[in-house]
C-alpha cells in the first residue's frame, strides 16, 4: 500500500503508485463535472494487509449524484472511500476521481471519516474544527487581522449556517451531541466547496430523528449545491428515498445500479446470503427489512467466492422461492407488512 | 512597625539590585525561554493526552544527564540526546507516531533504574566527588547557570518555540482530527514524531531550570490552566506560554526574596496555584458561557 501525502492542498508530493491510473495521466483531464463521470473505476481491485477485499469493480458515478455504498461488515466499503481519497492505492485497475488520479483532486474532495464522537473533555469550539477543514493543512498559525482570515471567517460562518449549526458552533465540540458533531463535521468537509463529498457512515450512532435530519441535510447539499455525494451506509432506509445510485459491495465484487434495480429482495438476499426483504409502503417508499449484521469474514473472499454457475443457480433458486415477487420491480405487492415487522417507522415522511 | 525581611524585599525596594546580579539575569533569561517552550509544548501534550509522555521523558532526562556525567561529558549533551532519542523510540513503539502507555510504562521505569546506576557510577568513580550532581539534575539549578549555559538555554528555548509555532496548525489538525488531516495531506505520522522530538528537547531544556522531577509540572500546569480558561486553540497556546513565563518570573522572584525557597519549588508552587485557581468559580466565570449539550 502506498500512501500519498500532499505538502499542501492541491500540490501533491506523491510516492510512486504501482499500477492504476498512470497510463492515461496525460490525457484530457475533465473537471469531472461537465458530463464526464466524477468517479470512474475500471477493473479496480484493492488489497489490504495482503487480503484481496474486492476486485474487478467497474463503477461510474456522475456529477451531482447521491450514491450509497452498502454491504456487509468488513467487505471494504470504507476502503473504497480511501481508494477514492488516494490514501489506499488500488492493487489493480484504473481509478479516476474528478478526472484525475485519486488524491490529486485536492480540496475539491470533502471527506467525513467513520468515527466515534470527540472526547467530551476536548475544549475546542466546533467552529475551530470547521476552520481546520479550511486551512488546517497549512504550516504556522493563522495571523489575526489579515484578509485571508476574514475570508476564512466569512466562509466558516456561511457553511455553519448551511448545515444549521449556528446555535452550538461556539460550544466546545466535546459537549455537542452526536448529531450536532456530525453536522459540524459535514460543515468541515464542505468548507472548501468540494465537488465530491465522501461520507463514511455519517448516520452511525445517531438516533432516529438525527439520522433523518442528517440524511435530509446531505440530500439537500447534493441537490442544491450540486455536490456529488458518496455515502457508506450501514442501514439504507434513512437515505433510500434520496438515492440516485446504490453500490453493493459483497462477495469480493460490486453490484451497482439505481435503487429500483439493486434494492430488491433477491439481489439483497443473494449479496447478504441471508433472507432480506424489500417492501414497498403504502406511500411508495422502499423499506429494507431483516437486513442482517452479516459477520465479517476474515478469509480471502475469493477462496469461498461463488463460481458464476453457482451464482446463477443461486439466483434461480431464490427467484423460485420468491415467485410471488413482481419480476419487474422486485417488490412485493403487499404494502402493509411493514407495520408487522419490527422495523421502526421511517421518520422521513415528517422531515422531507 | 517591623515587617519581616522577606516581605520588605517583596515590597520591591531591591528589585533593581536583583536584576543587577548576573546569576539572576541568567536565571530570568533562561527561565523565560524555558517557560515559553514548556508552555507551548505542554499545550499540545495536554491536547494530545500525552502528558504521561512528558513525565517519562523527564525520567529519561535524569538518566541522560547522569550518563553523560558518568562518562565525563557535558551533561546537557546526554540530556538532549537521551530525551530526543527516547521520544522517537516511544513514538516508534506506539501507534501512528504517538507513544502509548504500555510502551512508556515498559521503558521509563527501566530508564529510571539506569539513571540510579549512572548516579552510583558517577559518585563512586569520579574523584571530583560531586555528590550534589544527582540533586542538581533532579531539582534543577537555574540560579547556577553560567553566561554560556544561559545563552544556550535561551537559544534552544527559542528554537523549540519556533518549531512548535511552525507546526502548530497541522499538528492541531492531526491531533483532533487525524483521519481528515491525513486525507487532506497532513503528514500525520511525521508530525507525531516531530512533536515527540520537540517534547524531548523541551523536557531536557526544562530539566535545567526546574529539574527532572518537576518538569512535568511546568509542562502540564500552565497548559492545563490555559485549556480550562479558553476554548480558542491559538489563544490557548499563547495563554499557556504566557502563564508559564509569568509563573517562572513569579517563582524566581519569590525564590530570590525568600532565599530558603528553592527556585524550582517556587516556580512550580506558583504554577500549581494558578492551575488550582482555574477551578475557582470567579475564574471560571471568565470562560465563554455555554450551556451543556
Amino acid at each position: 500500500m502506498s500512501v500519498s501525502f500532499r505538502s499542501r492542498a492541491g500540490r501533491p508530493a506523491r510516492t510512486a503508485r504501482p499500477g492504476a491510473g498512470e497510463t492515461e495521466a496525460g490525457l484530457a483531464e475533465p473537471s469531472g463535472g461537465d458530463g464526464g463521470p466524477v468517479i470512474s473505476l475500471r477493473g479496480a481491485s484493492v488489497r489490504v494487509g495482503g487480503r484481496l477485499l474486492w476486485s474487478g469493480v467497474d463503477l461510474d458515478i456522475g456529477g451531482g449524484e447521491f450514491t450509497a455504498v452498502l454491504g456487509p461488515n468488513g467487505v471494504g466499503k470504507s476502503t473504497l472511500l480511501k481508494v477514492l481519497l488516494g490514501t489506499v492505492a488500488p492493487a489493480a485497475g484504473e481509478v479516476r476521481v474528478l478526472g484525475r488520479a485519486p488524491g490529486r483532486a485536492g480540496d475539491r474532495v470533502g471527506y467525513l471519516p467513520q468515527r466515534r464522537s470527540f472526547d467530551p473533555a476536548l475544549r475546542l469550539r466546533g467552529s475551530d474544527v470547521v476552520r481546520l477543514g479550511w486551512d488546517g493543512d497549512r504550516w504556522g498559525v493563522p495571523l489575526p487581522g489579515t484578509a485571508g482570515g476574514r475570508a476564512a471567517r466569512r466562509r466558516i460562518a456561511e457553511v455553519i449556517d448551511l448545515v444549521g449549526a449556528g446555535a452550538y458552533a461556539d460550544r466546545p465540540i466535546g459537549q455537542c451531541s452526536g448529531g450536532e458533531q456530525q453536522r459540524l463535521l459535514i460543515a468541515q468537509a464542505l468548507v472548501r466547496r468540494p465537488r465530491l463529498l465522501l461520507l463514511d457512515e455519517p448516520l452511525d450512532s445517531l438516533d432516529l430523528p438525527n439520522q433523518a435530519a442528517v440524511a435530509a441535510l446531505v440530500g439537500r447539499i447534493c441537490r442544491e449545491e450540486g455536490v456529488t455525494v458518496v455515502m457508506v451506509a450501514h442501514d439504507v432506509n434513512p437515505i433510500l428515498s434520496r438515492l440516485d445510485r446504490v453500490v453493493y459491495l459483497a462477495e469480493g465484487g460490486a453490484v451497482a445500479g439505481s435503487p429500483a434495480e439493486v434494492v430488491t429482495t433477491e439481489t439483497l438476499t443473494r449479496l447478504y446470503r441471508t433472507p432480506v426483504e424489500v417492501l414497498r409502503t403504502s406511500d411508495g417508499r422502499l423499506v429494507v427489512v431483516g437486513q442482517p449484521e452479516a459477520p465479517a469474514r476474515h478469509t480471502d473472499r475469493h477462496a469461498d467466492r461463488h463460481t458464476d454457475t453457482d451464482r446463477h443457480h443461486d439466483i434461480e433458486r431464490r427467484t423460485d422461492v420468491d415467485r410471488h415477487v413482481d419480476p419487474g420491480t422486485g417488490h412485493r405487492p403487499d404494502t402493509d407488512r411493514n407495520a408487522d415487522t419490527d422495523q421502526y417507522p421511517d421518520p422521513r415522511g415528517e422531515l422531507s | 512597625m517591623t515587617a519581616p525581611p522577606a516581605i520588605t524585599v517583596l515590597a520591591g525596594h531591591s528589585w533593581t539590585a536583583a536584576l543587577q546580579h548576573p546569576f539572576f539575569q541568567h536565571a530570568l533569561l533562561a527561565g523565560t525561554a524555558v517557560a515559553a517552550a514548556a508552555g507551548l509544548t505542554g499545550w499540545f501534550l495536554v491536547l494530545r493526552a500525552q502528558v504521561f509522555t512528558g513525565d517519562a521523558l523527564s525520567h529519561v532526562a535524569f538518566t541522560g544527564a547522569l550518563a553523560a556525567l558518568a562518562m565525563g561529558v557535558d551533561p546537557r549533551i546526554g540530556l538532549y540526546a537521551a530525551t530526543i532519542a527516547v521520544a522517537l523510540l516511544l513514538g516508534a513503539l506506539g501507534r501512528r507516531g504517538r507513544a502509548d502507555d504500555v510502551a512508556i510504562g515498559s521503558v521509563f521505569s527501566w530508564f529510571l533504574g539506569l539513571g540510579a546506576f549512572f548516579l552510583t557510577l558517577y559518585t563512586t568513580s569520579r574523584s571530583a566527588g560531586n555528590g550534589g550532581a544527582g540533586v542538581s539534575v533532579l531539582f534543577g539549578s537555574i540560579f547556577g547557570l553560567s553566561a554560556s549555559q544561559t545563552l544556550t538555554a535561551a537559544l534552544v528555548g527559542l528554537g523549540i518555540c519556533a518549531a512548535v509555532v511552525a507546526v502548530a496548525r497541522p499538528l492541531l489538525f492531526a491531533s483532533v482530527d487525524e483521519a481528515v488531516a491525513a486525507a487532506r495531506g497532513v503528514p500525520v505520522r511525521l508530525l507525531g514524531f516531530a512533536f515527540l522530538a520537540i517534547a524531548g528537547a523541551c523536557a531536557a531544556e526544562a530539566t535545567q531550570a526546574v529539574g527532572a522531577l518537576l518538569v512535568l509540572g511546568l509542562l502540564a500546569a500552565p497548559a492545563g490552566a490555559a485549556q480550562r480558561l479558553t476554548t480558542r486553540p491559538y489563544s490557548g497556546l499563547a495563554l499557556s506560554a504566557g502563564l508559564a513565563v509569568a509563573e517562572m518570573w513569579t517563582g524566581l522572584g519569590l525564590s530570590y526574596a525568600i532565599p530558603r525557597m528553592p527556585p524550582s519549588f517556587a516556580v512550580l508552587a506558583t504554577a500549581t496555584a494558578v492551575y488550582a485557581a482555574t477551578y475557582l468559580p470567579a475564574v471560571r466565570r471568565v470562560r465563554p458561557a455555554y450551556r451543556g449539550a
